[in-house]
């Protein structure tokens, strides 16, 4: 009985070990993902669930490099660099997608804000950049017309 | 996964090319079927231990996705590590020494 007592410590201990080695790693790199705000259906939906409470005020302190018209919807090259000051995060918002929410960079203190991504875009459709600094946001937009979307198949 | 890092005037920039389907979930194949969806979820970047780069990505982003960040310091022959996660669990890991 004592041996089975002691076995079963044993392979207890070694089965957290296992959970710790499995989970710990990703934790430390991964620090989350929005769920909600990525499937959020629609762009004011997205803002509210990605940057709930804050409000959006529009700013020239951003700069927006995306095609005016981009011939493959598939695949749109798209920066973001701004001088604003404790740049938290930068997101991306494509109006039109089936879900708005494109990506977020969150950026520490060592990043400088200049991000880039190649996106896809379904249709002709408002690209909106929005940069959270000092407790606000700030927002930057541009049409981009496509010719070939990018999200059937 | 192709990455390279680059240091000019104290800024790093690295730029990364990943190799992955970037499903939606929305297409469909030439039976029908909807193709399962199966897109990155996050990728994060760490240089000497710290973490220097986080992005939260979703369907929208093209397949093989092209990232590129920049973050201050970062010396020649220092190794910089990005990571991605799938929807799916998988994870896959590159590193590229600064240039």
């Amino acid at each position: 009985m004592q041996m089975k007592r002691r076995y079963f410590l044993a392979s207890l201990c070694k089965a957290a070990a296992c959970i710790v080695a499995a989970t710990s790693f990703p934790r430390l790199a991964f620090s989350g993902w929005n769920e909600r705000a990525f499937q959020a259906e629609t762009l004011d939906g997205a803002f509210k669930n990605k940057y709930p409470g804050l409000d959006i005020v529009d700013s020239q302190a951003i700069k927006l490099k995306a095609p005016a018209i981009a011939e493959n919807g598939s695949v749109v090259p798209v920066t973001v660099k701004t001088d604003l000051p404790d740049v938290k995060s930068i997101s991306l918002f494509v109006e039109k997608n089936p879900s708005p929410l494109a990506a977020t960079f969150n950026l520490g203190p060592l990043n400088v804000a200049d991000v880039s991504i190649r996106i896809r875009m379904g249709e002709t459709s408002n690209l909106v950049a929005v940069v959270e600094s000092g407790g606000k946001l700030h927002r930057v937009q541009q049409e981009v017309k496509v010719t070939i979307g990018g999200c059937g198949g | 996964m192709k990455i390279k890092a680059k240091v000019k005037k104290d800024i790093t920039k690295v730029k990364m090319l990943i190799k992955h389907p970037m499903e939606t979930g929305r297409r469909k194949d030439e039976g029908g079927n909807v193709i399962p969806a199966l897109y990155i979820t996050q990728v994060s970047a760490s240089y000497r231990g710290q973490r220097v780069f986080h992005a939260e990505v979703g369907q929208a982003v093209s397949k093989d996705p092209y990232i590129a960040f920049s973050f201050k310091g970062g010396l020649p022959g220092e190794k910089i590590t990005i990571t991605w996660l799938d929807i799916s669990g998988a994870t896959a890991t590159g590193e590229a020494a600064i240039k």
